[in-house]
């Protein structure tokens, strides 16, 4: 198998899925699982740019013993990439409406609840006590309802937003190109696109019904998203589902492909670990605070330039201690309901937060531990040229 | 120590400060200080437009600090050209550091947009300092262009590797008309006592001094070296020898 793929050359018609079905999971995983610790050290005193193949011992279970020298070399490695900052963004839940089945999310098709897809007089409301929490970075997030929340309601939010903040990302199903070249003219920066796991077997036992179900389809939405000029592309995996360390060497495949294609775009990865919800799915495997931690150090050393991110999915203890050894952005204050900051109900949510400190507290917090959090670093402006 | 003149200003410092990666706006401000600039760059995407009461603007409004804003984070000319009219508007200053690096990865600034942008941006007045790599063609280029000074690389970006483009850094400065100011690359202060030795007119520096243990001491001991390397220049450094030269042996037959 070869994943030294991306010293060689991509083809320039080549998409995501030409590169992964190369790959077979189970060797991936037994890849992985046979790295020992002569590999990982090996990985850890590198100098030049790391392998996929360091990747794998990093994530590896042999390179468990070794957490305090993956977290110091992390460290050092983002305060020199990224200096003593973090960056601040907030979600925005504009609609929990869903065609979709996905066995593991609040907002399932065949979860009763009711259904909101705000107006325009509630995402301004939202949009006004989210700028007083301190953002100017916001995510806007919806379930998957073509009717009601296609690309003309995501079009038309962006415009009612666009006063209101310098940078807007969403995290919304996947669309075609052209949709997404018309949203970033109206200013659109970022959009997250997980593919929550790359076996593609257990991909469709989890997501049984809905266009979500198409492997492929997702599988090649940031080749789309890179074509169409968007700026920065979030990736990652919905951790839990499938074993993380081989769905998480598919997602360094996947980002160092797309580096190597797309060379102007960003990109940021995220590690969402599956959290309760009303009548969900339990994790079939559980990920720890060590491996996760253990895995945000893997991806800082094998790639100094991404972008991770870290959200209130996370444990206030947890979040506080790992936000000086590698992660770039976190959220603060999440609700994750529509209308979620305009009323204090708890119900409708996709997921339970963890960490249900306030934006204000956060950034006190950082401040103490000599971290500037960055409210503003873009202008929406800029998304729409060209 | 003779004056740095760029444009219609002139400056008693040749060290000049980038603004990222500080810990906070108040150790942001006190490196400022203690390194004695006068002209400090700020990323216009970090900058607040809608608020007078900027954070980051706020700290560096000091007596004798003039701002340079730059297009940090555009990947064409026409992003920079947009973020330099927002800049000038939004700061009231129509000095502008023209940085256009479209790859997220190594930060290389890409010629030929830079060059496009420079062109339209000194037709629309601006004063522009283009972010570049040691490329001296480039160079002469963006001097006929009218820019007002040339920022080449000594390295990419954040790697404190130092003058790794010496050589070339060495023709440009040999060539230029305009101040040539090595930005980027430079990580410790033997190394801009180096550039500024080599005849460079100033050097930038921005992580070296941002994430140092002790910002304001790197601050004021890259100060030092500016100086120290601008007066070594002055006073006009001896050739360096190969080998002791106490002896002619190939022409001390002339001598009888």
């Amino acid at each position: 198998m070869n994943t030294q793929l991306f010293s060689g050359k991509i083809n320039a018609n080549a998409y995501f899925k030409d590169v992964f079905f190369k790959h077979s999971w189970e060797t991936i995983s037994e890849s992985i699982y046979s790295k020992n610790s002569e590999d990982v050290l090996a990985a850890l005193a590198k100098e030049n740019t790391l392998t996929l193949e360091d990747f794998k011992a990093l994530i590896s279970p042999a390179a468990a013993p070794f957490l305090e020298l993956m977290a110091q070399k992390s460290a050092a490695i983002t305060r020199k990439r990224f200096g003593n900052t973090i960056q601040m963004y907030v979600p925005l839940y504009l609609s929990n409406e869903c065609q979709n089945i996905c066995t593991y999310c609040g907002f399932s098709f065949t979860n009763k609840i009711p259904r909101i897809t705000l107006s325009d007089e509630q995402i301004i409301e939202e949009a006004k006590i989210i700028k007083k929490m301190g953002f100017d970075h916001v995510l806007l997030v919806t379930g998957e309802a073509n009717q009601t929340v296609g690309t003309p309601y995501l079009k038309h939010s962006i415009q009612l937003l666009k006063p209101y903040f310098s940078n807007i990302s969403i995290e919304v199903q996947p669309l075609e190109q052209s949709e997404y070249e018309d949203l970033r003219r109206e200013g659109l920066h970022a959009v997250l696109v997980y593919q929550e796991t790359y076996n593609e077997e257990h991909y469709k036992i989890h997501h049984p019904k809905g266009k979500k179900s198409n492997f492929e389809y997702r599988l090649n939405t940031p080749d789309r998203l890179a074509a169409a000029g968007i700026h920065k592309i979030g990736l990652g995996v919905l951790i839990g589902l499938e074993d993380w360390r081989t769905d998480s060497f598919f997602t360094a495949l996947h980002l160092s492909y797309l580096e190597k294609k797309y060379w102007k775009t960003k990109y940021s990865i995220s590690f969402p670990r599956l959290r309760p919800f009303s009548g969900g799915l339990e994790p079939k495997v559980i990920m720890n605070d060590r491996e996760l931690l253990q895995l945000i150090c893997a991806y800082r050393i094998y790639n100094e330039q991404v972008e991770l991110s870290l959200s209130t999915r996370e444990s206030a203890k947890f979040r506080d201690n790992v936000v000086k050894l590698g992660i770039t952005a976190i959220s603060a204050g999440s609700k994750t309901n529509p209308g979620g900051y305009t009323n204090a109900e708890e119900n409708l949510k996709q997921f339970e937060i963890s960490d249900e400190r306030s934006a204000p507290e956060i950034a006190v917090l950082l401040k103490q531990l000599n971290l500037e959090p960055v409210w503003k670093d873009w202008d929406n402006g800029i998304s729409g040229i060209g | 120590m003779d004056k740095l003149q760029i444009a219609d200003k002139l400056f008693n410092s040749r060290l000049f400060l980038g603004t990222g990666k500080f810990g906070s706006s108040l150790l942001m401000k006190d490196a400022i200080l203690s390194s004695a600039s006068e002209l400090v760059t700020v990323a216009l995407k970090r900058v607040d437009l809608k608020s007078n009461e900027d954070d980051l603007i706020k700290h560096i409004q000091l007596p004798n600090v003039h701002l340079l804003p730059n297009t940090s984070g555009t990947r064409t000319a026409k992003e920079a050209i947009f973020v330099a009219q927002l800049a000038r508007e939004a700061l009231g200053t129509n000095w502008i550091k023209l940085e256009i690096h479209p790859d997220p990865k190594y930060l290389m600034p890409d010629p030929i947009e830079t060059i496009k942008a420079a062109e339209e941006l000194v037709k629309l007045g601006f004063v522009v300092l283009p972010y570049i790599h040691a490329d001296p063609v480039l160079c002469k280029r963006l001097e006929e262009v009218g820019v007002q000074s040339v920022m080449p690389l000594g390295a990419p970006i954040g790697t404190n590797k130092g003058l790794a483009s010496r050589e070339f850094l060495k023709i440009i400065i040999e060539q230029s008309n305009v101040p040539v100011i090595v930005d980027a690359g430079i990580g410790c202060p033997s190394q801009a006592a180096e550039a500024m030795e080599m005849g460079a007119d100033a050097v930038l520096v921005n992580t070296a001094i941002a994430t140092a243990n002790n910002p304001v001491e790197m601050a004021f001991a890259f100060k030092l070296a500016v100086e120290a390397g601008r007066r070594a220049f002055l006073a006009g450094l001896p050739n360096i020898q190969k080998n002791a030269a106490a002896t002619s042996p190939l022409t001390a037959f002339l001598e009888n």
